[in-house]
C-alpha cells in the first residue's frame, strides 16, 4: 500500500508540469498583459513606460522563456509576487529587511473560503442524507416528490438573486442579519465573545447559500445508491432475521449505499479552495474565486499560476486519498491496487 | 467524521441533546437584533440643519481594493480616491477646476516660461511630526523619474531637465522647452516623505500599506478586504477636516453596497441611472434619510471615425452623420436623462469648455443634403445610399459596456432613417484594443475619453501621434489644429491658453473626426445625517470640499453594543 502511495506521489510531479504548463500557454492566449489593463487607454501613461515595465515583468521573453523562469522559481517553492497588487507574495507571507510583514495574497484569501467550503459542506451532508433516505423510503410517494423539487429548485435558482432577496429580506427589512462583510464596523472593540458572535452571523447567509445549492447532488446520490442497495439479498436476509426497520435502513443499508460518497467527497477537495466569484462579491468576502477572477481581469500571471497550481495539486491529491480511502473502506478494491 | 456521524443518525434520540446547543446560539445570534431595530434610523427625523461640528464617522462603500497607497505605482482609482485624503501636491483644482496651490503657497514662472519655482507654505509638516520640506518634493520627483520605478506615469516627470531646492521652502524645476501642461503634472503628484522612503525600494515598500502623508487624513486602520479607516491628521497642511473617521468599506457588488445603504450601515455610494431615477424615487422610507447629488461626470462618450478609411475621408459624411444622430434621445433613452451633450472634450462650465458653441442638431433634412452633396444617393432603391456602386454601410466596434450598446442601437436607427446601413459589433475590451484599435481595423467606435482638467490634448488630436500604440488612432490630421496644440503646450498664461483651446474646439466642432455623444453625470447618494455639502455640485464635483462637511454629534450612527 505504502508503495502504491510513493508511486502515486512520484507520478504527481510530470502531471504537475504538465498541467502548469498547459496553463501557462492557455493564459497567455489572452490578449493583453499586466501593462495594457493597469492605466489602459491612458494618454497619460506613455508606450516607453509600458515598455519597461514589460521587461521589468519580463513580459517581453518568449512564452517558453517565461515558462522556464516561472518553474526554476516554483523548484524552489517561489511563487512570486503579484504584478497588479503592489508586489505582494502571492502564496506566503514575506519579510522586508526592517521587520515589516507583507501577508501572501493566497495565505490570506483561503482560510475563509476554505471556512465557508467547509461549513457549507458539513451542512449539505447533514440536511442531504437526511433527506436523500426518506427519499428512497417513501420512493415515488409525496415526501419523495417534495423533497426532490425542493432540492431542484436550490439547484437551479441563481445563487446571486437568492442572496440579493435574503440579504434585503433578514437584513434590510427585519435586521436580523448583516448584509455584507465578515465583521461588523466598530467590532474590534467588542469582547471577545462578541467577536465571534459577530462573525457567525456574517456568515449564516454564504454558508446558507453555498449549502443550498449544493443539496441535489448528494441527496440524489444518496437516493438512489439507498435505491439499489435496499433491493439486495442481503437486506431481505436482515429483514428475515428481524432486524428493526431502524437497523436495517442505517446499519446496514446506508453503509453500503454511501461507499461512493467517498469518491465524491475525494473529488471535492480541490473545490474547498475556490470560491464563487459570485457570491463572494455580493457579500463582499475576501476569497479566493474573488482573487482569482481579479488576477485574471488584470493579467496578474503570477497570481493567476499560483492558484492554478495550487489547484491541481489538491485536485491530485484529492485523487489520492479517495482512491486510497476507497480502498480502505472496500476489500475488493484494496486487493486490486495490492496486485 | 463519517462514522460519527453515521452513529448520530442511528440513535436520533440523541440528537434532541444535541440540537439544544444551537439553539441556545441561534438566538443569542438573531436576537440582538431587536435591540437594534429600537433605535433604527427609521424614527430619526434627518431634516432638521444643525451648526458645523467636529467628530463623527462617514462610512462610504468602494467597488475595489486599493492595491497600495502610493499613487504613482499603485494606478488604479481606488488608490488615488483613498490617497487623495492622505497625501499633498504642491497644486490642488478648486471647486471650479482651476489651478490653486496646496503644499505651494504661490508659483513663479520666469520670463522664458521654462522655469517653474514653488514656494511652499511654511511650516509645513508631515503626520509624524517630521518637517516638509522642498527636500521631500525633489526626492519624489527622483522617484517617479527613476527607472527602477514601476510606474506608467513618469515620461511628463521626465521632461524637467533641472530640478532645485534654493531652500527648504522652495522647488524650482527647469523645462527644455515651455511646457504648459506641466502645471497640471504638479497637481497630481502626491508629495512623499524622503525621511521614511529614502533607503526604501519603492516598488515593495511597506509604506505603501502604512502610509504616512500630511493631508487632512491619515491611516488609522486596514483590514485586507474589509475596510480602510482614516482619522484626522492634528497635523494637517491644510487646516482640520470636521468629519473624524472616513472609513471605506469594499464592497465589490453595487447591488449589495445599495442595500447596506438602505440598512443605514453606510452613508455614501455611487448610484447607476436606473438606482438614481427608478428605485430610490419609489422608496419613500428610504428618500427620508438619503439625499441625492448629481455632478458633471469625468468623460463623455463618442463615436469616433476611422478617418483614413471611405466614407469617412470626407468632412461632409461625418458632418452628416452628425447631424443625423440625436444626442437628446441618446442622453434620454441611455443615460435616463441624467447627462449632457457637450460640444467639446471639456467639462462645460469651466474656461476651457467654449461657451460659444453648441453640439450638432438633430436635423436629419441637413444630414440628408450633406450626403447628396457628397455624391451618395440611392441609385438601385434598396433604402441604403450608394456611390460608385458601394452602398454606404460601415460596421460600429465597441466594448462590452450596456451604456455604449444601447448607444450604437440607438444610433443604428436615426442612420437607417437617413439611408445608411450600420452593423453593431460587440468586443471584450483587451481584444478590441489588440485586435482593431491599435492595427486600425475599424470602420467606427463608440468609446469613451475623460473630459481632461488640463487642456492639453496634443496625444489624442496632433498628427504625429498616430503610431501603433498611440492615442490619434482616429487618424486625425489637420495642420491648423497641430499648430493650435503646439501652441498651447507653450502658452502658460491661462487666459491666452484659453483662446487658443477654444479655438481648437471649435475647428474640432466643425471637423467633426469624432461624434461627441453624451456626458454622463456622477450620480451619488448621501445620508442626510451628513450635512455641508454643496448642492448643486460646482463643476469639481460634489467632493471638492468634503474637509467642510459635517455630522451633527444629534444625528451619529449608534456605536455597536455588546451581546
Amino acid at each position: 500500500m505504502l508503495k502504491y502511495i510513493i508511486k502515486r506521489f512520484l507520478w504527481m510531479i510530470p502531471m504537475l508540469i504538465g498541467i502548469s504548463l498547459i496553463s501557462f500557454f492557455i493564459m497567455q492566449l489572452a490578449p493583453g498583459d499586466i501593462t495594457t489593463t493597469e492605466a489602459n487607454f491612458n494618454p497619460k501613461a506613455s508606450e516607453e513606460s509600458r515598455q519597461k515595465l514589460r521587461a521589468m515583468y519580463n513580459l517581453d521573453k518568449p512564452i517558453i522563456v517565461q515558462y522556464g523562469l516561472w518553474l526554476k522559481r516554483m523548484a524552489t517553492l517561489d511563487f512570486g509576487n503579484s504584478f497588479a497588487s503592489h508586489q505582494r507574495p502571492v502564496f506566503w507571507q514575506s519579510k522586508d529587511k526592517d521587520g515589516n510583514v507583507t501577508l501572501g495574497m493566497i495565505q490570506e484569501a483561503l482560510p475563509i473560503t476554505l471556512l465557508i467550503n467547509v461549513l457549507s459542506l458539513a451542512l449539505i451532508i447533514m440536511i442531504a442524507l437526511p433527506l436523500g433516505v426518506i427519499s428512497a423510503l417513501k420512493q415515488n410517494q409525496f415526501a419523495d416528490r417534495a423533497i426532490t423539487v425542493f432540492v431542484f429548485i436550490g439547484f437551479a435558482i441563481p445563487g446571486f438573486w437568492l442572496s440579493l432577496m435574503l440579504m434585503y429580506w433578514t437584513g434590510v427589512q427585519h435586521q436580523w442579519l448583516p448584509i455584507s462583510g465578515l465583521q461588523s464596523m466598530g467590532s474590534e472593540h467588542l469582547s471577545w465573545f462578541s467577536q465571534t458572535i459577530d462573525f457567525i452571523r456574517h456568515l449564516i447567509l454564504p454558508v446558507f447559500i453555498s449549502a443550498i445549492t449544493g443539496l441535489a447532488g448528494i441527496s440524489l446520490f444518496t437516493r438512489n445508491g439507498m435505491l439499489e442497495v435496499l433491493h439486495q439479498d442481503y437486506i431481505t436476509t436482515a429483514r428475515s432475521k428481524g432486524l428493526s426497520e431502524n437497523r436495517v435502513v442505517y446499519g446496514h443499508a446506508l453503509r453500503n449505499a454511501l461507499l461512493p460518497l467517498i469518491t465524491l467527497l475525494g473529488l471535492s477537495i480541490p473545490g474547498l479552495i475556490g470560491g464563487s466569484v459570485i457570491a463572494e462579491s455580493i457579500f463582499a468576502i475576501n476569497g479566493m474565486g474573488k482573487l482569482f477572477y481579479d488576477a485574471v481581469l488584470m493579467r496578474d500571471f503570477p497570481v493567476i499560476m499560483g492558484i492554478l497550481t495550487i489547484g491541481a495539486f489538491l485536485t491530485l491529491i484529492g485523487n489520492l486519498l479517495a482512491d486510497v480511502a476507497y480502498a480502505w473502506a472496500d476489500p475488493r478494491v484494496r486487493r486490486g491496487v495490492m496486485q | 467524521m463519517l462514522n460519527m456521524f453515521l452513529k448520530s443518525i442511528q440513535m436520533p434520540s440523541n440528537m434532541h441533546r444535541i440540537k439544544c446547543l444551537p439553539f441556545l446560539l441561534l438566538s443569542l445570534i438573531f436576537l440582538n437584533s431587536c435591540d437594534n431595530a429600537n433605535h433604527s434610523s427609521a424614527q430619526t427625523d434627518y431634516s432638521k440643519q444643525y451648526p458645523a461640528t467636529e467628530g463623527g464617522t462617514l462610512i462610504n462603500a468602494m467597488t475595489g481594493e486599493p492595491s497600495g497607497l502610493i499613487a504613482m505605482t499603485a494606478g488604479e482609482s481606488a488608490a488615488s480616491a483613498i490617497a487623495g485624503n492622505i497625501f499633498n501636491s504642491l497644486l490642488k483644482y478648486d471647486k471650479n477646476l482651476d489651478l490653486a496651490g496646496e503644499l505651494a503657497e504661490s508659483w513663479d514662472i520666469s520670463d522664458d516660461k521654462k522655469t517653474i519655482t514653488f514656494h511652499l507654505k511654511p511650516n509645513l509638516k508631515w503626520a509624524d511630526n517630521q518637517p516638509l520640506t522642498s527636500e521631500d518634493v525633489l526626492f519624489t520627483w527622483k522617484l517617479v523619474t527613476d527607472d527602477n520605478t514601476r510606474t506608467p506615469y513618469g515620461a511628463d516627470y521626465k521632461l524637467v531637465i533641472r530640478a532645485e531646492t534654493p531652500d527648504a521652502n522652495t522647488f524650482k524645476i527647469t523645462y527644455a522647452a515651455p511646457y504648459a501642461p506641466a502645471l497640471e503634472t504638479w497637481a497630481s503628484l502626491h508629495i512623499l516623505p524622503k525621511h521614511l522612503l529614502k533607503d526604501q525600494d519603492i516598488n515593495t515598500t511597506a509604506f505603501a500599506r502604512n502610509p504616512v502623508g500630511s493631508h487632512y487624513y491619515k491611516l488609522e486602520k486596514w483590514k485586507n478586504g474589509q475596510y480602510l479607516s482614516l482619522v484626522r491628521n492634528p497635523n494637517s497642511t491644510q487646516g482640520q477636516a470636521y468629519i473624524e473617521k472616513l472609513t471605506s468599506r469594499i464592497i465589490p457588488d453595487k447591488a449589495a453596497q445599495f442595500l447596506e445603504l438602505s440598512a443605514d450601515n453606510i452613508d455614501i455610494m455611487g448610484l447607476d441611472s436606473i438606482q438614481y431615477s427608478r428605485v430610490l424615487p419609489a422608496r419613500p422610507e428610504l428618500n427620508k434619510n438619503i439625499a441625492l447629488y448629481k455632478e458633471l461626470g469625468n468623460s463623455y462618450v463618442y463615436l469616433g471615425f476611422n478617418l483614413k478609411r471611405q466614407p469617412f475621408n470626407d468632412v461632409r459624411v461625418r458632418q452628416a452623420i452628425n447631424y443625423a444622430i440625436n444626442k437628446q434621445e441618446i442622453i434620454e433613452g441611455v443615460l435616463l436623462g441624467l447627462g449632457e451633450p457637450v460640444a467639446s472634450p471639456y467639462k462645460p462650465g469651466t474656461r476651457w469648455s467654449n461657451p460659444a458653441l453648441s453640439p450638432y442638431p438633430y436635423n436629419p433634412d441637413k444630414a440628408k443634403a450633406l450626403l447628396k452633396e457628397a455624391g451618395f444617393s440611392d441609385t438601385n432603391g434598396d433604402g441604403i445610399l450608394d456611390k460608385d456602386g458601394k452602398p454606404l454601410s460601415f460596421e460600429i466596434l465597441t466594448n462590452q459596456n450596456k451604456e455604449r450598446e444601447m448607444t450604437a442601437v440607438l444610433m443604428q436607427r436615426r442612420l437607417k432613417d437617413i439611408g445608411i446601413d450600420v452593423k453593431i459589433r460587440i468586443l471584450e475590451w483587451a481584444s478590441f484594443l489588440g485586435r482593431f484599435i491599435e492595427p486600425r481595423e475599424f470602420d467606427a467606435v463608440v468609446l469613451g475619453w475623460s473630459l481632461g482638467l488640463d487642456p492639453d490634448q496634443y496625444n489624442i488630436w496632433h498628427s504625429s501621434q498616430q503610431g501603433p500604440k498611440q492615442f490619434n488612432f482616429v487618424g486625425y490630421n489637420n495642420p491648423k489644429v497641430d499648430a493650435l496644440l503646439e501652441a498651447g503646450r507653450l502658452e502658460l498664461d491661462p487666459d491666452k491658453r484659453m483662446k487658443i483651446y477654444h479655438e481648437f474646439s471649435k475647428i474640432l466642432l466643425e471637423d467633426s473626426p469624432i461624434v461627441y455623444l453624451s456626458a454622463g453625470y456622477g450620480l451619488n447618494a448621501i445620508h442626510k445625517r451628513v450635512q455641508g455639502i454643496s448642492n448643486p455640485a460646482p463643476p469639481a464635483g460634489i467632493g471638492h470640499n468634503t474637509h467642510e462637511w459635517y455630522i451633527p454629534s444629534q444625528y451619529a450612527r449608534n456605536e455597536l453594543s455588546e451581546y
